[in-house]
């Protein structure tokens, strides 16, 4: 990619991004002490004494500084994890629909649709009750499996237009084998577009977790964003004023969502110039090409769970 | 058959179908539960020390019934559909007797009540936010672009805790939990309306907000590619006048949000639930929670059930005005494309 194309918008969400992720990895090292210790009372005020206290303490003396580091680096692996398996099964049920075709393609897409109809939160508040006890993994995987609909639609619209191309004609007359094909002459016409589909999956991934913790579904035994988000609402700190408990993760999860919907909407200036602005580039004709997926595209939105 | 009828048979056989299979996945998550719900529910209840031996077989067996628990698999599924369609949602298990239907029926209305304002509210607002941006460009394009990306990022419940916060705890401008004042309860009255309205502008706004940026988002690109396409250059060149191709270009620009209004549905319904937490807002999304702490599966399956068909009957409406108002939908059916 040439550096001329990345606007602004890029540099920003990408230093966003790459700040929390040093906070998830090192974080939980400069801040030695742990989320479960306790060094104070309900609700202590936020003082300078110790590196913990920094941000004060949550309704059972624990460190918020601890508890946001560790909670941060759980809620963005839940967030990867997740993105991953949707985006995976989202692109690998979608590729074989559209370049396929025919009676595997009529299945797939008949599945796609209904999974597409049923409201996701529904789905993962029913596996997670289901589930009793919740390690993170097992939430990532509720996650992952039920949010690929969206994607698959998405990229088998995407594959079947690029099975009528002359280049796979070519690829099947020498002989390459099917898989290659796929992997060698469809996929690449595909990246752009699952890169981006993939930066809003993990963010309605993080979103998600945050959602079924607030529900009193979240991980059993691990802090996320989510569970502090949880006992933040559960002991009322807002109606006391424990400004410190419930702010840091509220705005931690925001700036996640923000940057990563930033990410995308980069990407998709990036790889598709007619939304790039000044008048005179939306006056030129509409470009071919792949259009990439944003939270403006209705089929590309991720239903259900998020927010 | 003349191609709307057609179009119309279709989708209301696609409604029946998904309706099914949601019906079937409900049917089978809720027996994923470890153990045989009843037996648990009848153990939670003895393990209380409330109820004779005599209570407890009554209890038991009116939920073997209800469940029909003592019938092969499919016929319980066919007493579970049965039971739906007839609008019995069953009994709830931590506060038996009373019946589901009762409980739902008395959140509902709060949670319609915030939810169908936001929604039309926000959609028609950030509709025109977006055209509006698309059409001036330029810094106030950047400007709400940027704002609306921001906005639509904030979890509805992340806003919800911070507008509480400032407008509630802090200023002390409006109350900061409940629907209704302590004493008062929920009649017709113009008092009591009077009452609950000071409750119901923090929820909704939290949900308004966060839904106007989404929507402006989305009609922003909408109307920006309708801009640079053939149609809108050919009437440029005819010297048409730029207010009769703006209702061209928004007329088109509509139609997909339409769609994902119905999708936005969906996705709001999750976000709204969190956000009656947050404000002790007496709906759905409270009686959710408490009914998950209290391994509550006859509530939490009503209250999922209900979403659902919510969504579905949204969905179904929207391809219906899709089909009125767009005639491409309906030369596809008939053939002549």
């Amino acid at each position: 990619m040439r550096g001329a194309n990345l606007s602004p918008r890029f540099w920003v969400a990408s230093t966003m991004i790459v700040l929390l992720v040093l906070v998830a990895v090192l974080g939980p090292l400069v801040v030695a002490t742990g989320p479960r210790e306790v060094i104070g009372g309900l609700y202590d005020r936020p003082s300078t004494e110790s590196l913990a206290l920094v941000l004060g303490t949550d309704n059972q003396g624990q460190s918020v500084l601890a508890n946001l580091v560790h909670g941060l680096r759980t809620s963005l692996l839940v967030g990867l994890l997740a993105g991953a398996i949707a985006t995976v099964i989202g692109l690998v049920l979608g590729l074989i629909a559209g370049f396929q075709g025919g009676l595997v393609d009529d299945i797939i897409n008949a599945v796609t649709n209904i999974a597409l109809a049923i409201p996701t939160i529904v789905v993962i508040i029913l596996l997670g009750v289901a589930l009793g006890s919740r390690s993170s993994v097992a939430l990532a995987v509720i996650i992952g499996v039920t949010a690929w609909p969206w994607l698959a639609r998405a990229v088998r619209a995407q594959s079947s237009s690029i099975r009528a191309r002359e280049h796979i004609e070519v690829a099947r007359l020498s002989g390459a084998r099917w898989v290659s094909i796929l992997g060698w002459d469809v996929l690449p016409y595909l990246l752009s577009y699952v890169v981006m589909a993939f930066v809003l999956q993990c963010s309605g991934a993080i979103l998600a977790e945050a959602t079924l913790s607030l529900l009193g579904l979240g991980p059993s035994g691990s802090t996320s964003i989510g569970t502090m988000l949880y006992w933040a609402q559960v002991w009322g700190s807002v109606r006391v004023g424990a400004l410190w408990a419930f702010l840091p993760p509220t705005i931690v999860l925001t700036l996640i969502s923000f940057s990563l919907l930033l990410l995308n909407s980069a990407g998709d200036e990036l790889f598709n110039p007619r939304l790039r602005k000044g008048r005179r580039a939306r006056r030129r004709g509409r470009a071919e090409g792949l259009v990439t997926p944003t939270v403006a595209d209705p089929v590309a939105r991720p239903g259900g769970a998020a927010r | 058959m003349p191609p709307l009828a057609r179009y119309l048979l279709r989708r209301t056989l696609w409604l029946l179908v998904t309706f099914l299979a949601a019906m079937l996945l409900v049917f089978v998550l809720v027996r994923l539960v470890p153990g045989n719900p009843v037996d648990a529910i009848v153990a939670q209840m003895t393990r209380g020390g409330g109820g004779s031996g005599e209570q407890v077989e009554a209890i038991y067996d009116n939920y073997m019934r209800e469940f029909g628990l003592d019938q092969p698999i499919w016929q319980q599924f066919l007493v579970f559909v049965q039971n739906v369609l007839q609008g019995d949602l069953g009994t709830s298990f931590a506060q038996y007797p009373a019946s589901v239907n009762s409980m739902i029926a008395q959140a509902l209305p709060w949670s319609v009540a915030i939810q169908l304002p936001a929604i039309i509210v926000g959609w028609v607002v950030g509709n025109a936010l977006g055209a509006i941006a698309a059409f001036r460009g330029g810094w106030f394009d950047k400007g709400a672009f940027l704002g609306s990306i921001f906005a639509t990022s904030v979890p509805y419940y992340c806003l919800a805790i911070i507008l509480l916060f400032v407008v509630a705890v802090r200023m002390q401008a409006l109350p900061a939990g409940g629907g209704y004042s302590f004493g008062l309860s929920p009649e017709a009255t113009l008092a009591f309306f009077g009452d609950a309205i000071t409750y119901f502008w923090l929820p909704f706004w939290s949900l308004v907000v966060v839904f106007i940026g989404g929507q402006a988002v989305g009609m922003r690109s909408m109307a920006i590619y309708e801009l640079g396409s053939d149609y809108v250059n050919y009437a440029r060149g005819l010297g048409i006048s730029d207010n009769r191709i703006t209702r061209y270009i928004f007329r088109n620009a509509m139609l997909p949000q339409l769609t994902g209004l119905a999708l936005s549905i969906g996705a709001m319904i999750g976000g709204a639930l969190v956000t009656e937490l947050v404000f002790n807002y007496p709906g759905l999304g409270t009686l959710l929670f408490t009914a998950i702490s209290a391994n509550d599966y006859p509530v939490i399956q009503a209250i999922v059930l209900l979403i659902t068909i919510a969504v579905l009957v949204a969905n179904f409406l929207v391809d219906v005005l899709n089909g009125l108002i767009d005639p491409r939908i309906r030369a596809a059916q008939g053939g002549d494309r």
